[in-house]
C-alpha cells in the first residue's frame, strides 16, 4: 500500500453568484428566461454576460496528503476552504479535477448532522450515526462508549430538545468521535461550544493523529492549528499560496491576510452576529483617544465594539480574545464587569457602544490580534469575528529603563519591584543614576 | 460526480478506493449504494413516523381521524345529497377504500416533494446517496396507511364484506400506488431544490389529482372514449379502481390499467434520472 491518503489534481470548483441564481429564482422566471433564450440562439453571448457572476472557489488546487498527516488548511472566510472540505467529503462536486482517496472517509462539517430535538437521545445516536456512515451493528457496539463520553446516562430517553445546549454538543459530539474513519475532515467543529468541550475535542483529535490516521482540519482558530498540525496550508482565493509546517505558514495568514487594520467596519451583509444584535465596528483607540494602529505599551488604549440590537429585549454579552502575533491567546476578558451597567439587562433596539480598557504596561511589543465572541441572551448562539482588528504594540521604551534587551513572553506587565538591604547597607550614587531618574 | 468504488484487493491494488471527479452526461442510478444505506432509510423512516405525531393529544389517532372525517363528508355530500352511484357498494366504504391509497398517495407525495428542502442541512453536510430522502418520506406514509387499514378491515366486518381471491393483489395495488408517489416526489423533490414555486403548487395539484381521481365517485362514471384514455393516463385511477375490486368486490379494473403503468414507469424512469442528474448541484442551490 502506498502511504497516500489523498492525491488532488488541479481540482477547481464553480459557484454561480448573485445575478444567475436570483433571476432564475422563479419558474416563470426560468420559462421566460428559456423562451428569450431560444427565441435569441445566443448560447455564446448568453454565456458572456453571465460570466462575471461566476466565481473560482477553486482553482488548480493540487496537493498530496500523506496518511497520518493532520492537515490545517486556514484562510480568510471564501477562500475555499470549505469548498475543498466539501468537494472531499463529496457533499459537492468539483466542476474540474481529480481527486484519489485511499481510505474511507469520515466528515464532520458540523456535529449533530441530523439531530432532531422530538427525538431522545437515543434515538438521535442511531439516526446520526447512521448519517455518519455508520452501520447499525457498530452503533449498537458503541452505544455505551458515546453515552459515557457525552455524559447523558440520566437523559438518554429524553427528547433532547429538553437537553441543555452542553448536553446537546456534547452528545452531537460524542457521536462524532466515535466515528472511526481513516481519513477523517473537520471543519470549525471546535468554534462551538465551552472551553471544556474544546480541550475534550482537541484531545480527541489528537487521539485520532496518533492513532496513525489522516486529519484535515479548517480553522479559523490558529490556537489548534498551531498545537495540531503538521503540516498547514493557505488557501487564498480559492488557490494555494503557502504549504509548509505551521511556524512557517500561520504569521503569513495573519500578516497578509489581515493587513493591520485598526479599525474594522463591516458592510450591513457581512455584519457577524444573530438574529438579535450585530457587530457594526470594532477600533481600537490610544490614549489619547484617537484610532490608532499602534500603542505605546506603557499607555493606556481601548477596543471599541460598536453593535446594534435588533431584536428587542436581547441582552448583550461579548467576549475579547487578545491573540499574539502567532495566533495564541493571551487572553480572554469578559464584558460582565461591575462597571458595565447595560450587562445582563433586556435591551432596546439600536446602536451602542461597548468599550474594553486595556491597561498600559501590560502586552509586550510585536503585534496583536482581537477577536470578538458576541452572544445573546445564552452562549448557545455565539458568534466570532475571528482577528477582527490588528494593531503593533510600541516599545516607547519606559518600561525598559536601563535594560537593552528584548522581553521575551507574549506579555510584559508592570509588576512591584522592591530591594532592601539585609544589613542596613546604603547605596552609592553612580554615573548611571542621574539617566535612570531623569 | 463519479464515485467509483473498486474492489481492494490485499496488498495486489495500488489504485484508489474513491475516485471524485465531474460528472459528465448521464450517469447510472447506482442502486447497488442504496442499497449499502438501507439502514439510514430505515433510520430516516423511523424519525419521520416518530416526530410526526409527538406533542399531539391524540397521536396516532390522527392517521385515521384524516379519511374518517373525509369519508364522513363525502358520504353526505356525494352519497347521500348528490346520490352519486357507488357500484352497488354503501357509499361510506365505497369512499373509504379509495381515501386510503388516496392518503397514502397524497400524503407521501406532499412530503417527499418538499423533502429535500426540508432536509437541506442533511444536503449541504453530508455525503449519502440523495435518494434516500424522498424514499423516506414515502415509506414513512406507509406506517400510517397499515394504521388506516386496520379501520377499513373494521369497516369491512361491519358491512359484511368477504374479499375474494384477489385481495393477494393488494400488495401490487400498494406498491403501484407507493411507485407513483416516488415517480412525481423525485419530480417534484428536485424541481423544489431550485424553484420553490413547488411547494406552492404541490397543494394544488394533490386537490386537482384528487379530483381528476374516482375517489369519490365511481370511474365508471367517465364516459367511453377517448377521453377514458387520458383519464387512465392518472395511474391512481387504476389503483382506486383495484383497491374496491380486491376489497369489495367491486368491478375489476379495465384496460385502463395498462396506460396507468405505462405512466407509472415513465414517471418513475424520468423521475430517476432527472433527480440523478439534478442531484450533484442539490447542495449548492438548496
Amino acid at each position: 500500500m502506498s502511504d497516500l491518503a489523498i492525491r488532488v489534481e488541479k481540482l477547481g470548483k464553480i459557484y454561480k453568484i448573485g445575478g444567475t441564481q436570483k433571476r432564475y429564482d422563479t419558474l416563470r422566471d426560468r420559462i421566460v428566461g428559456g423562451l428569450t433564450f431560444f427565441v435569441r440562439h445566443l448560447r455564446e453571448a448568453r454565456f458572456e454576460t453571465h460570466n462575471s457572476e461566476i466565481i473560482w472557489a477553486l482553482r488548480d488546487v493540487s496537493l498530496e496528503i500523506k496518511r497520518g498527516e493532520i492537515l490545517g488548511i486556514i484562510g480568510r472566510n471564501g477562500a475555499g476552504k470549505s469548498t475543498l472540505l466539501r468537494i472531499l467529503s463529496r457533499v459537492t462536486e468539483p466542476t474540474e479535477g481529480r481527486i484519489e482517496v485511499h481510505g474511507r472517509i469520515g466528515s464532520l462539517l458540523e456535529v449533530g448532522t441530523g439531530f432532531h430535538p422530538e427525538l431522545t437521545g437515543r434515538d438521535n445516536i442511531y439516526l446520526n450515526g447512521a448519517i455518519l456512515g455508520m452501520r447499525r451493528a457498530e452503533i449498537k457496539s458503541k452505544f455505551d462508549e458515546i453515552v459515557d463520553f457525552a455524559e447523558v446516562e440520566k437523559f438518554i430517553d429524553t427528547p433532547i430538545k429538553h437537553y441543555s445546549s452542553g448536553m446537546y454538543l456534547r452528545l452531537a459530539f460524542s457521536v462524532a468521535a466515535h466515528l472511526e474513519p481513516e481519513i477523517l475532515l473537520v471543519d470549525e467543529v471546535l468554534a462551538v461550544g465551552d472551553s471544556i468541550f474544546q480541550e475534550k475535542c482537541l484531545n480527541k483529535m489528537g487521539d485520532v493523529a496518533r492513532s496513525g490516521r489522516t486529519v484535515l482540519f479548517v480553522s479559523h482558530n490558529m490556537a489548534p492549528i498551531n498545537t495540531l498540525c503538521n503540516r498547514v496550508i493557505l488557501l487564498k482565493e480559492g488557490h494555494v499560496i503557502k504549504d509548509g509546517p505551521a511556524p512557517n505558514v500561520v504569521p503569513a495568514y495573519l500578516n497578509r491576510e489581515n493587513i493591520l487594520a485598526n479599525r474594522r467596519v463591516w458592510t450591513e451583509k457581512e455584519r457577524p452576529g444573530n438574529s438579535a444584535f450585530q457587530l457594526i465596528s470594532v477600533s481600537l483607540k490610544n490614549a489619547a483617544g484617537t484610532l490608532a494602529g499602534e500603542i505605546n505599551i506603557s499607555e493606556n488604549a481601548t477596543i471599541e465594539i460598536e453593535h446594534e440590537v435588533i431584536r428587542q429585549g436581547t441582552r448583550v454579552m461579548f467576549s475579547l480574545v487578545l491573540l499574539d502575533a502567532n495566533g495564541y491567546c493571551v487572553f480572554g476578558s469578559l464584558d460582565n464587569t461591575a462597571e458595565n451597567a447595560y450587562h445582563g439587562k433586556p435591551l432596546q433596539p439600536g446602536r451602542y457602544l461597548s468599550v474594553c480598557h486595556l491597561y498600559g504596561n501590560l502586552l509586550n511589543n510585536g503585534r496583536y490580534y482581537v477577536s470578538i465572541i458576541g452572544a445573546s441572551d445564552y452562549w448557545t448562539d455565539s458568534f466570532r469575528a475571528e482577528h477582527a482588528i490588528a494593531f503593533e504594540a510600541i516599545d516607547d521604551g519606559i518600561l525598559k529603563r536601563d535594560y537593552w534587551g528584548n522581553f521575551g513572553g507574549v506579555v510584559r506587565p508592570k509588576l512591584r519591584w522592591t530591594m532592601t538591604s539585609l544589613q542596613g547597607n546604603t547605596y552609592a550614587n553612580s554615573s548611571l543614576d542621574g539617566k535612570v531618574n531623569s | 460526480m463519479i464515485v467509483r468504488t473498486e474492489s481492494v484487493l490485499k496488498g495486489t491494488t495500488k489504485g484508489p478506493e474513491i475516485v471524485i471527479e465531474p460528472q459528465l452526461g448521464w450517469v447510472s442510478l447506482k442502486l447497488n449504494e442504496l442499497w449499502q444505506y438501507r439502514e439510514l432509510l430505515f433510520f430516516l423512516t423511523m424519525r419521520d413516523v416518530k416526530v410526526r405525531y409527538t406533542q399531539t393529544v391524540l397521536g396516532v389517532a390522527w392517521t385515521v381521524i384524516q379519511p374518517l372525517t373525509s369519508m364522513v363528508i363525502f358520504s353526505v355530500i356525494f352519497g347521500q345529497l348528490a346520490k352519486l352511484p357507488s357500484e352497488g357498494i354503501p357509499y361510506p366504504i365505497f369512499s373509504y377504500a379509495a381515501l386510503l391509497p388516496w392518503q397514502l398517495f397524497s400524503g407521501t407525495l406532499t412530503r417527499a416533494g418538499n423533502s429535500l428542502v426540508a432536509n437541506a442541512n442533511l444536503l449541504t453536510k453530508v455525503y449519502f446517496p440523495r435518494l434516500i430522502i424522498p424514499l423516506s418520506a414515502i415509506t414513512a406514509g406507509l406506517v400510517d396507511f397499515a394504521i388506516s387499514f386496520l379501520v377499513l378491515l373494521g369497516l369491512m366486518l361491519y358491512y359484511a364484506m368477504v374479499p375474494n381471491w384477489a385481495i393477494l393483489l393488494l400488495p401490487f395495488l400498494v406498491l403501484f400506488a407507493f411507485l407513483t408517489a416516488l415517480g412525481v416526489g423525485l419530480w417534484l423533490s428536485a424541481l423544489n431544490v431550485q424553484y420553490r414555486d413547488v411547494q406552492h403548487m404541490i397543494p394544488f395539484l394533490v386537490q386537482i389529482w384528487m379530483f381528476a381521481s374516482p375517489v369519490a365517485y365511481s370511474a365508471g362514471l367517465i364516459p367511453k372514449g377517448p377521453w377514458r384514455i387520458v383519464y387512465g393516463l392518472n395511474p391512481m385511477v387504476g389503483v382506486i379502481q383495484g383497491f374496491r375490486w380486491v376489497l369489495l368486490s367491486g368491478k375489476p379494473p379495465d384496460g385502463l390499467i395498462f396506460v396507468s403503468v405505462i405512466m407509472v414507469v415513465m414517471l418513475l424512469v424520468t423521475g430517476l434520472f432527472y433527480f440523478r442528474r439534478m442531484e450533484k448541484t442539490f447542495a449548492d442551490i438548496v
